[in-house]
């Protein structure tokens, strides 16, 4: 008798869920429109000078950057290419070092007070404005890459792969702790009863079982070093060059793209190459986050 | 069969952690090849005093050991290397803790710990216990799998040939079978008895029967002090001292 269907009625709770699966639904697909409007972008602004004035060989393959020339402009962007790629490559030998043994200092051996405060540090140092490390690129590590090795200009691809490295780092060790804050404190302690130091416990138990969160790290410090402009475009020397030293100054491509875009006509070639630039840097940021993401993907399945 | 040699003397043990003291003056002596059970509610100080013993109150600041832990006649806050302590101690924790490496690697670990690098020496050496700890059979086809996706019995076999590769002195067991099914129990019980030919065992356990089926001697620990010790036999014929020994014994708390 008390059975009844006069509970089956569209109350609150009801109504409330249905307006937070909506926006919940909205925030997440905003995420993806905005990719998808950038790419769209970028690739229109891109295709109008691919289809007209691109050679996929001279972009490639020539290292004459020349595209305000009256006569005879040249869209050859591999020095900007591997300007970009030599700075990165540099600020990785800096930075995989630092980071990860800041990251295996913090997790492993710092305890109480000073790991919090390390950990405080840390996200400090990556909240330093670009513009304030090219700054220091170009004062304090200018004159001490004169000093120290007798060179005429200290603006160079040491310089800004120091000055990137640092940059990247914090993000970096962020990560990584993280990773080596994921493995189990039991795996720890089995491994130190059976009598492992500290340091064989890292090592044989603890750096494996993060080995994927510690390659994701690297990979995104990657990323920061191909996507970052402002700091490498003022230690860089910002001069277009095949690098044969580390001395040598280059150009990166977020650089050049930085530096000109605002001196152009909207919808010249000069205009377009910048975009097909941005492009190319777009697709090869993605590529890596992409990898980043799939290893990390890795760790949750194993 | 018991040597009367002790391997492990205590005299006065008390831990604290912080300034909360959960086990206060015990004093015990540990025999060669004897297995030792030691039984007691939760919370009565049981994992502590392993802990006390193989110097993992190291990794928790706030954990205070006072009395003599005399191992092989040193105590064991004297060794000067407490890793080289620890290598003669196999623990075995209640939750088995398969490390994420292989099950090859992981009964090697310990091998290549104490400096063994050739390949035919550690096979030898993962056999032997993986053998010794039932575990062989299953796991021969699969040597270089992860061991931490064994089953919950597979892992704790795992653990204990891991802790035999260690060839240890002293064995310690905490509760091996809370997370264990009963056949894998008796298994593992079989196992016991057999290693008590070369080594001395400490188990812990939370099942009285398993002590009255295994231990040679008994002690039961209640409320952060060691009631009674005595011969497992005397204990649960009912020759004990203290009503509360029997109470426990007979289920009628914990
Ligand atoms: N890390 C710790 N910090 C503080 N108190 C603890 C810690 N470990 C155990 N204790 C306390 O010590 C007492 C004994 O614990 P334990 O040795 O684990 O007993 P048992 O193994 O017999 O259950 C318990 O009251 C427990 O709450
Ligand atoms: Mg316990």
């Amino acid at each position: 008798m008390r059975a009844s269907l006069s509970t089956d009625r569209i109350d609150r709770a009801w109504i409330v869920d249905r307006i937070v699966q909506v926006l919940m639904f909205l925030g997440g697909i905003s995420a993806v429109v905005f990719i998808v409007g950038i790419f769209v972008f970028i690739t229109r602004e891109a295709l109008q000078f691919v289809f007209s004035r691109f050679d996929v060989v001279e972009f490639f393959t020539s290292i004459r950057w020349a595209p305000t020339s009256t006569n005879n402009a040249t869209y050859g962007a591999l020095a900007l290419m591997v300007g970009t790629a030599s700075v990165t490559g540099v600020a990785m030998l800096v930075a995989i070092p630092f980071s990860l043994g800041a990251a295996v200092y913090i997790s492993e051996f710092a305890t109480g007070r000073s790991r919090e405060t390390l950990k405080v540090l840390v996200e400090l140092l990556a909240a330093i404005p670009s513009v304030v490390w090219g700054f220091i690129g170009l004062t304090i590590v200018n004159g001490l890459i004169i000093d120290v090795f007798d060179v005429p200009i200290g603006l160079n691809v040491l310089n800004a792969g120091i000055i990137l490295g640092l940059m990247a780092a914090p993000i970096m060790t962020t990560i990584a702790e993280d990773a080596l804050k994921a493995v189990p404190d039991r795996y720890r302690e089995a491994a130190e009863a059976m009598g492992a130091t500290r340091w064989q416990m890292i090592r044989r138990v603890v750096l494996p079982a993060a080995k994927n969160g510690l390659v994701s790290a690297v990979l995104l410090g990657v990323g920061r070093g191909f996507g970052e402009t402002m700091a490498v475009l003022m230690a860089s020397g910002h001069s277009i060059n095949l690098p044969t030293s580390p001395f040598d100054s280059v150009r990166a491509l977020t650089a050049t793209i930085a530096a000109e875009l605002g001196e152009t006509a909207v919808g010249s070639d000069h205009y377009g190459a910048l975009f097909t630039l941005g492009l190319f840097l777009f697709l090869i940021t993605f590529l890596i986050n992409l990898t980043a993401d799939v290893v990390v993907r890795g760790i949750r399945n194993s | 069969m018991n040597g009367s040699e002790s391997i492990l003397d205590v005299r006065d043990l008390s831990i604290a952690y912080g300034s909360k003291t959960v086990l206060s003056g015990v004093t015990l002596d540990v025999r060669e090849n004897e297995i030792l059970g030691i039984i007691g509610p939760a919370g009565a100080g049981k994992t502590s005093f392993l802990q006390a013993i193989n110097r993992m109150d190291a990794f928790n600041a706030s954990m205070k050991v006072t009395g003599t832990l005399n191992f092989l006649g040193r105590d064991v806050r004297a060794w000067r290397n407490a890793y080289a302590l620890r290598r003669q101690i196999g623990v075995v924790f209640p939750l088995p803790v398969g490390l994420p490496l292989t099950v090859y690697d992981n009964v090697a670990f310990a091998p290549r710990l104490a400096g063994k690098r050739s390949r035919a020496e550690l096979d030898e050496i993962v056999e032997r216990c993986l053998r010794r700890a039932a575990l062989w059979d299953e796991v021969k086809d699969r040597l270089d799998s992860l061991g931490s996706l064994l089953s919950g019995g597979q892992q704790q076999r795992l653990t204990i040939a891991r802790a035999l590769s260690q060839d240890p002195v002293l064995l310690m067991l905490d509760e091996f079978s809370i997370a264990v099914d009963p056949v894998t129990t008796m298994r593992i019980e079989d196992v016991l008895k057999e290693l008590r030919q070369e080594m001395t065992i400490i188990l812990v356990t939370n099942l009285v029967q398993q002590a009255r089926r295994l231990a040679d001697r008994t002690a039961f620990f209640l409320d952060g002090r060691m009631v009674e010790l005595g011969s497992t036999e005397s204990l649960f014929n009912g020759e004990t001292l203290f009503p509360e020994t029997r109470d426990y014994i007979e289920g009628r708390f914990g």
